[in-house]
């Protein structure tokens, strides 16, 4: 078959690419493919015809058309994904060809950019869960505390984990998922019971901070019950609540995982985010994934490397901690910028702006007539409301209104909705919310 | 000496430069009654972030990025990576408000352009693979990989056949493959490769038993082979009750060309950050969408993309699916980027795209084979791999003749991998660079095969040109050192 179709993501013309296979002897690309059997060479392809870059802007632009942007009007959906505010220079810098188009830093040499940036990254991670060595290389934060479960099992060498019931339904699923043939039993228990379950088999407890449906758990008597038995404490936080919180390394939690999405990363549909993962310093050679050490050149300069290489993959193979290989870099980048342009004064600020709005609606929805607030413990930016009708049907009519509701949490609430309100959402927001639900009930 | 980064200084970390006041960022006032703090055992300390200016991040991070070869900078013919171009169209339109500004969890009539995109992508992956359905959940090329082999798992096990605990897996295999097998609780079983880099049918035949579960291949192998007996291998592995895993990682040499459903394979992984260009972001994001045949589409990972028959796009869980396996829907962004890929080159496009990515491998190949061991002498896909075995016996091992490429301002090839090659230079070109530059790398693997002869001094200490030298790996595993620490700590 002759390739004629000329891309522009293709520089070598016809005849150029003639002059190559007169070079190697041969009369056409087809003679390239000679291996693959006769019958199976060349199947048919049926794909719609090519477009241009306008045509295909234009489609594009069509098809997100058809999608409500949280941006276009209140907005008040969390449950793991958040609508947080991202500085200019985020993009800006993410998208330099030098970083977007790098691959994994395996030659240091002509990588210390991306290298550099990662050792920027773990820092300031551990810094934000209170906890000694953080990696840079999980997908998302449901993947990493599932990957914190198979660590806490090779740590203790022990085959039972005990998940509370407060921790996210996907990061649970997800979780299951993981285990499923590694023999390791998951239980599933109400939050408040979780110390009481603990025994000598249990290889660790998993916790969310702040949980799912927003409060704030006792993570000391957590981590007190796990270690009187030799298991450990994994926690799962909102790394931007660690902007004001007493972050999971001070109450004695030993691996702390996270979706790193509210760093500076949109929502995107559910992708592409950050898994965070830190660890205590004595569990760094089980840890999964990639690490990035300060080292010295022939010259005595100062470089970064990829380091304890031998509990990964490309090493130790079916040995490894894990399989990861490929995983979010760019995001770890992302996620970078914003915690330094943050810094520490910005992002104190963004977690108590998300914080005072938050208890600023949860109080004014609280004293509407017909709803109420089932859940008494401290909150972050996250709270459940009961509704006086089905929380489908209070969704529909604040939509009516452009308002985006909540997430239904009623398995868990009667005509439960899971709030969240952050630095995006105005007073004027806010109170359009309140109001609306008033005039729903 | 300080690190050259542009004409700003790198040397100094982000704490180094943090000065007390200085203001990144301006938040907004509170516009709303301030809410008592929540007890104080709730509350942090302190919170050592740096504190610098919006410049200063914006020239520290600019001054790093150039501290970095890029695919947009350098030719990168890193074997087994496919450093092809990333189109900058794709990165638009993924940062659409309407795609990057929407919440996964929005209702389905509240996303459904995002969904429609979805379904189209699921079904175009399926038809270049010659599949019947696919999962879009799956994060990236391993990620993939994990969901497939558990997908395999769930097949015997629905079947009451519980006795299949081992995965075949050649010796040229990426160490992901064993990795995500032993996840899913296989035990590994290595299949040696025979002479021609084809696998050995002979071995294959041993293993293929009722305790096997499957074989996961990597079609072409990373030899860069096209290997001649797949027929045989899926034959074999399906008459002993096995199922047969294919590695997407190098269907740039077979877009258009064969397809893997065709070829007998049961379930594959595709990595769009390497054949559907989507920019790999120095390690990262990617997306490993599953394809799988008919036996195996039950236990595809939730959630998949429904149509119903009123038009509308739905997301589901397959009746047996093995479960969910990532936190919301995939990799979107990147689900959107190879979309456009896709959708910008149609079926002749993607032809052109694995014609001449093989078509560059081969000029590589023939223009180099006189001065380098060709271990497999016959016609390459992708990428080809070298030995540098000739200039070891002078004294300059393949890692040297890597680095010194890196002073003629080209990326290395994948070194010292596939394992069974000695000296391995894996070079894999892919269609984006222009005869020119193929010509120009030709001509520096040339003169470095000079210099091992005239200078191998010269090749021996490369690189002499980057922002630092050869780094001392070993120190940093000894005493690793994973994070900034004040200057006191540090001396402690």
């Amino acid at each position: 078959m002759v390739t004629n179709f000329q891309s522009h993501y293709i520089p070598n013309t016809p005849a150029e690419q003639d002059d190559l296979l007169a070079a190697i002897g041969l009369q056409s690309i087809d003679d390239l493919f000679a291996d693959i059997p006769d019958g199976y060479r060349n199947p048919t392809l049926e794909l719609p015809a090519p477009l241009s870059e306008l045509e295909i802007q234009r489609e594009l632009n069509e098809l997100a058309a058809r999608n409500r942007p949280l941006a276009s009007g209140p907005s008040f959906l969390g449950a793991g994904s958040y609508h947080h505010f991202i500085p200019s220079i985020v993009k800006a810098i993410m998208t330099r060809g030098e970083f977007l188009t790098a691959y994994t830093p395996y030659q240091p040499e002509v990588s210390q950019g991306t290298l550099q940036v990662i050792f920027e990254f773990q820092t300031m991670i551990s810094a934000l869960y209170g906890m000694e060595v953080a990696n840079a290389g999980m997908y998302d934060g449901a993947t990493s505390v599932a990957e914190a479960v198979l660590m806490a099992c090779r740590v203790t060498r022990r085959q039972q984990v005990i998940v509370a019931d407060t921790v996210s339904p996907a990061y649970r699923q997800v979780i299951a998922t993981y285990c499923q043939a590694q023999g390791i039993t998951i239980d599933v228990t109400p939050a408040g019971q979780v110390a009481g379950a603990i025994t000598e088999a249990t290889a660790g407890i998993v916790a969310q901070y702040p949980n799912f449906y927003g409060s704030l758990e006792d993570l000391q008597a957590l981590g007190e019950a796990a270690h009187a038995d030799g298991a450990l404490l994994v926690v799962s936080a909102d790394p931007l609540a660690m902007g004001m919180l007493k972050p999971p390394g001070e109450f004695g939690a030993d691996i702390v995982t996270g979706e790193g999405q509210p760093l500076g990363i949109p929502p995107s549909f559910g992708g592409p985010y950050l898994g965070l993962f830190s660890c205590k310093q004595q569990y760094i050679r089980q840890m999964p994934s990639r690490l990035v050490g300060r080292t010295t050149d022939t010259e005595g300069r100062t470089g970064y490397v990829l380091t304890l290489q031998t509990r990964e993959q490309h090493i130790r193979r079916e040995r490894a901690t894990s399989n990861i290989c490929t995983n979010e870099a760019l995001y770890a980048l992302a996620s970078s910028i914003y915690l330094a342009a943050m810094g520490r004064n910005g992002l104190r600020q963004v977690a108590e702006l998300c914080y005072h709005k938050a208890h600023y609606a949860a109080d004014a929805i609280g004293k509407l007539d017909g709803y109420s607030l089932p859940q008494s413990a401290a909150f972050f930016q996250e709270f459940v409301v009961s509704c006086p009708k089905p929380p489908a049907e209070v969704n529909r009519r604040l939509m009516e209104r452009n308002i985006l509701g909540g997430l239904e949490v009623k398995d868990r609430f009667d005509n439960g909705m899971l709030l969240c309100v952050t630095e995006m959402n105005t007073r004027a927001e806010i109170d359009a919310l309140v109001s609306a639900l008033s005039e729903i009930a | 000496m300080l690190n050259k980064g542009g004409n700003r200084d790198t040397t100094r970390m982000l704490m180094d430069r943090s000065v007390s006041g200085r203001v990144g960022v301006i938040t907004p006032e509170l516009d709303v009654p301030a809410a008592s703090l929540p007890d104080a055992v709730y509350l942090r300390d302190s919170l050592p972030l740096p504190e610098v200016s919006e410049p200063e991040v914006v020239q520290y991070f600019t001054s790093l990025s150039q501290l970095n070869f890029s695919i947009d900078t350098h030719f990168y013919p890193l074997g087994s990576c496919t450093m092809k171009y990333n189109p900058k169209i794709n990165d638009e339109v993924a940062f659409l408000p309407g795609f990057a500004g929407i919440h996964p969890q929005q209702p389905a009539e509240q996303s459904q352009g995002a969904l429609e995109l979805l379904y189209r992508l699921q079904e175009f992956l399926t038809e270049v693979t010659g599949m019947s359905a696919t999962s879009l959940a799956t994060l990236a090329g391993a990620h993939g990989e994990l969901a497939g082999v558990l997908m395999m798992r769930a097949y015997h096990l629905a079947r009451g056949d519980s006795g299949r605990t081992k995965m075949g897996i050649p010796d040229s295999a990426h160490g992901t493959n064993p990795a995500s097998a032993a996840m899913a609780g296989f035990d590994v079983v290595t299949i040696p490769s025979d002479a021609d880099g084809n696998t050995d049918l002979a071995a294959l035949r041993e293993i293929a038993g009722d305790d096997l579960a499957g074989v996961m291949i990597t079609l072409p192998s990373t030899l860069g082979l096209f290997d001649s007996h797949i027929l045989e291998v899926c034959q074999v592995v399906h008459e002993c009750g096995g199922l047969v895993y294919g590695d997407g990682a190098n269907m740039n040499a077979l877009l258009g060309r064969a397809k893997l459903g065709e070829l007998g394979f049961d379930v594959c992984h595709l990595n769009l950050h390497k054949t559907f260009s989507t920019p790999h972001g120095g390690g990262g994001p990617g997306a490993g969408p599953v394809c799988c045949g008919e036996i195996l589409t039950p236990y595809l990972a939730a959630p998949v993309v429904e149509r119903t028959d009123a038009g509308e796009y739905t997301l589901s869980e397959p009746a047996e699916s093995i479960g969910k396996i990532s936190g919301f829907h995939g990799n979107f962004g990147v689900l959107v980027r190879a979309y456009t890929y896709i959708r910008t080159l149609g079926a002749a496009g993607l032809l052109s795209i694995s014609g001449n990515a093989v078509l560059n491998a081969n000029y590589i190949m023939h223009e180099l084979k006189d001065i380098y061991a060709l271990p497999y002498d016959r016609t390459c896909m992708h990428e080809v791999v070298f030995s540098a075995d000739l200039q070891r016996e002078r004294g300059v091992s393949g890692l040297e003749v890597a680095k010194r490429l890196l002073d003629y301002g080209f990326h290395a090839p994948t070194m010292y991998f596939p394992l069974i090659v000695h000296e391995a230079l894996m070079i894999e070109p892919t269609e984006s660079e222009t005869k020119e530059t193929l010509d120009a790398f030709i001509d520096a693997l040339r003169a470095i095969d000079a210099e091992a002869t005239s200078e191998p001094e010269l090749v021996q200490h490369a690189p002499h040109t980057t922002p630092v030298s050869r780094l001392d790996e070993a120190t940093a595993a000894r005493r690793p050192v994973l994070r900034w620490e004040p200057v006191e700590a540090a001396a402690d």
